[in-house]
């Protein structure tokens, strides 16, 4: 059985290792705060946030507490806020050890096709540029194929970029890739899925 | 020099033309100028250029004034949630920039800093990238992007002193400090105007040398997404 959302977001919570500064994108991403466990993470939210709580209890949302995807949100005994400048200078300038987040396309080369998808309606790139141009290292998280059946992990991206080469790690439902010299290496297969498998799913040059 | 006015539309009085430039502060409706933007609608002002990280929704923030048709031009990172905009867009009533939320909050910082032009690496490989300088630094490709200068900013905070000097709350902060910076003039709409002397000196946000009209009003403070855990979960 290939993983499932929460387990794609536990795998991905792996990749974390304590007293990071970490930034999670929207959709699966966001799970990965449920699968850290005793890790000291500080979770930055790009709106100007390092310190983010879970979502409030019903009758404590604050209008003036809200995370990148509009959500209300609590504050922690850590928390600061920060303009945008300023948080955007924090990931720009490479403070932020790693970012996870969605994509529609990765290219073996580690370009990232998350934002656009041309003749269908654009809704804009918000951070997701500044943060795969800036963080230490950037994880994505998907399904290996899209609902057509179709290879997300591709020679090169067909969809206009988000990022050039920016892509360190892929987790999918299938397992889990590292971009190389070279094309993608197997670092591990998701529970019950075979190697051919993986491999069959992808378009990209698997170079082990 | 008197700062203080007694409402928005008093506030934006011989500052407001028609294709004029406005910086505006907030991210989606977390702390968006409201009262300002309502007195723009009023004042019937035309062919606005925005900049601003989001367009509102249909019914609040610069959504009113897309309704009216009072926008020309939006400068933002995200649009996604404003079912008019993408209907103004697709028709071309409107024009649309796309730039990076960490590039347009730079690009108001540096028009503030009086800096006109600065590189960075977002963008580089992209869309975003096109038709802009491309320069090499230490191995490292870059793009140049552009200082914005607006003729207006409009802000929002949560106190401010009769001199100007702003505080803000929590993350309603954001892009309403680079945006009040950008503007050759900015006012500020708060919720509470504080006697002189009761901000901590050490604490404020934004001093009072951005701010040159402020308001105090009573505002909506609307959610655009309201979420919230169980208390058995806790």
């Amino acid at each position: 059985m290939p993983w499932d959302r929460n387990q794609m977001a536990a795998r991905a919570a792996d990749e974390l290792e304590d007293g990071m500064y970490v930034n999670l994108g929207i959709g699966i991403p966001t799970l990965v705060a449920n699968y850290v466990g005793d890790k000291d993470i500080t979770l930055q939210s790009e709106n100007g946030m390092l310190g983010m709580g879970p979502f409030p209890f019903e009758g404590e949302e604050d209008p003036d507490l809200i995370n990148a995807g509009k959500q209300t949100i609590t504050e922690l005994a850590r928390t600061a806020y920060f303009d945008s400048a300023t948080s955007f200078a924090m990931i720009r300038g490479g403070k932020i050890a790693a970012a996870i987040l969605g994509a529609m396309e990765v290219a073996e080369n580690g370009d990232l096709a998350n934002w656009m998808i041309p003749g269908k309606l654009v809704k804009g790139m918000g951070g997701a540029m500044d943060l795969v141009a800036g963080v230490g290292r950037v994880v994505v998280v998907m399904d290996h194929t899209n609902k057509h059946g179709e290879s997300k992990v591709l020679k090169e991206c067909t969809l206009p970029l988000t990022g050039k080469g920016v892509v360190d790690r892929i987790i999918t439902n299938l397992g889990v890739l590292d971009v190389v010299e070279g094309g993608l290496a197997i670092v591990e297969l998701a529970d019950g899925v075979t190697e051919d498998e993986l491999r069959a799913a992808t378009e990209a040059t698997i170079v082990n | 020099m008197k700062k203080v006015y007694g409402n928005a539309a008093e506030a934006l009085d011989g500052l407001l033309f028609d294709g004029m430039f406005i910086a505006a502060g907030g991210f989606g409706l977390c702390g968006i100028p409201e009262l300002l933007l309502q007195a723009i609608k009023e004042a019937g002002t035309k062919d606005l250029t925005f900049a601003s990280n989001n367009a509102g929704v249909d019914d609040f923030g610069i959504g009113i004034l897309l309704q009216t048709r009072q926008v020309k031009k939006m400068i933002s990172s995200y649009v996604g949630e404003n079912a008019e905009f993408m209907r103004q867009y697709l028709s071309g009533e409107l024009e649309l920039e796309f730039n990076p939320q960490g590039t347009l909050a730079e690009r108001m910082r540096a028009g503030g800093a009086g800096i006109p032009g600065f590189y960075t690496k977002t963008g580089v490989g992209t869309v975003i990238a096109e038709g802009k300088e491309h320069k090499d630094f230490d191995g490292e490709t870059y793009i140049l992007e552009k200082g914005i200068f607006a003729d207006l900013a409009i802000v929002k905070a949560w106190k401010a002193d009769d001199t100007g000097n702003l505080i803000f709350r929590k993350t309603a902060r954001n892009f309403n400090v680079p945006a009040a910076t950008c503007g050759k003039i900015c006012v500020a709409e708060v919720e509470e105007i504080v006697p002189r002397g009761s901000l901590d000196p050490d604490c404020i946000h934004l001093p009072g040398i951005y701010v040159h009209r402020i308001i105090q009003g009573a505002h909506e403070k609307r959610i655009e997404q309201r979420t919230t855990r169980k208390r058995e979960e806790a």
